[in-house]
């Protein structure tokens, strides 16, 4: 089972990565361009070997323990 | 009355903080594998700088799942003294020991300089032996060392007296020019409410020796030693 992960900055929390790309991109000939905020893609399978009924709660508790802090980040799961 | 140093893997303080605790205080100390699980005839833990498991993901972020941290947990329950510095301060907020967390520096560099710190609270053992408002002169090099927190939990650390110190100027002024990360509050190190975990991204173990600039950062650990010889 493939499933997609996307972690956010939450909008309070300052991303200086970010504002570095937004701000260099009018020297990459880029314009128009307000505001970039830098994220993390993860790309998970999970094991067959895992019940389906499981599958579900050990996706959500990966996303919320392990690949988010939940005092600055936010996420999304993609069930495919 | 025995210390212990935490080696997670891609730590590089490790040597520094046992030879600064060693130097310092003259007591015991020990090297502490991320493995371990016994924190048995240990008085007080150093979590060093470094980059823990190469802080992939957040930094601090793998370590909070070494076996060691379950144990440090315990460790703190039962009142022993915990004292984290730069990556140790980030696995300890990613830990929940410590409100808050580490982002990235707000002008996108790694700082590595020495700066003046204003001792904000003497009520914890890491700072007893500093008069509140004294400035420290102690360095710091991070890349990730803007604390952040929400307002409600700024609130607190400073309803608490829980802000340990802040980065200030020469004349201890909290101005913006002397935050070096973007810090909120300019806050450089807080403490747990059991008061027994601080947290700081400057390094009192690179500041412990005339020869190194300052000796500043003794001041921590000698405080650490009087509160555990009167515990």
């Amino acid at each position: 089972m493939q499933i997609k992960v996307i972690v956010t900055l939450k909008p309070t929390v300052l991303d200086p990565q970010g504002m570095t790309i937004q701000r260099n991109l009018e020297t990459a000939g880029i314009s128009g361009v307000n505001d970039v905020r830098q994220g993390k893609y993860f790309d998970i399978e999970v094991s067959d070997d895992v019940a389906e009924a499981d599958r579900r709660a050990l996706v959500e508790r990966l996303a919320k323990d392990v690949l988010t802090n939940p005092v600055i980040e936010n996420y999304q799961i993609v069930w495919d | 009355m025995k210390f212990g140093v935490v080696v997670f893997p891609g730590a590089y303080c490790d040597h520094d903080c046992y030879y600064a605790v060693k130097t310092v205080t003259g007591k015991p100390v020990e090297f502490v594998w991320h493995q371990e699980t016994s924190l048995e005839g240990f008085d007080a833990l150093v979590l060093p700088g470094g980059f823990s498991y190469g802080d992939y993901l957040r930094v601090g972020a793998i370590a909070k799942f070494s076996p060691v941290m379950r144990s440090v947990k315990a460790f703190v329950d039962r009142g022993g003294l915990v004292i984290g510095i730069c990556n140790g301060f980030q696995v300890l907020t990613e830990s929940g020991l410590l409100p808050g967390a580490l982002l990235k520096n707000a002008g996108s560099r790694y700082v590595c300089r020495y700066l003046h710190l204003r001792t904000e609270t003497s009520s914890t053992p890491f700072t007893s032996g500093i008069e509140r408002g004294r400035l420290l002169h102690i360095p710091i090099g991070h890349g990730d060392g803007n604390y952040h927190a929400d307002e409600d939990t700024l609130h607190r650390l400073e309803d608490n007296d829980q802000i340990a110190f802040r980065y200030v100027d020469a004349d201890g002024g909290p101005t913006p020019e002397a935050n070096p990360n973007g810090s909120a509050g300019n806050i450089a190190g807080i403490v747990n409410e059991g008061r027994n975990v601080l947290g700081m991204m400057p390094h009192p173990d690179r500041s412990f020796d005339s020869i190194l600039g300052s000796e500043d950062g003794c001041l921590i650990f000698e405080s650490m030693v009087t509160a555990l010889t009167h515990a």
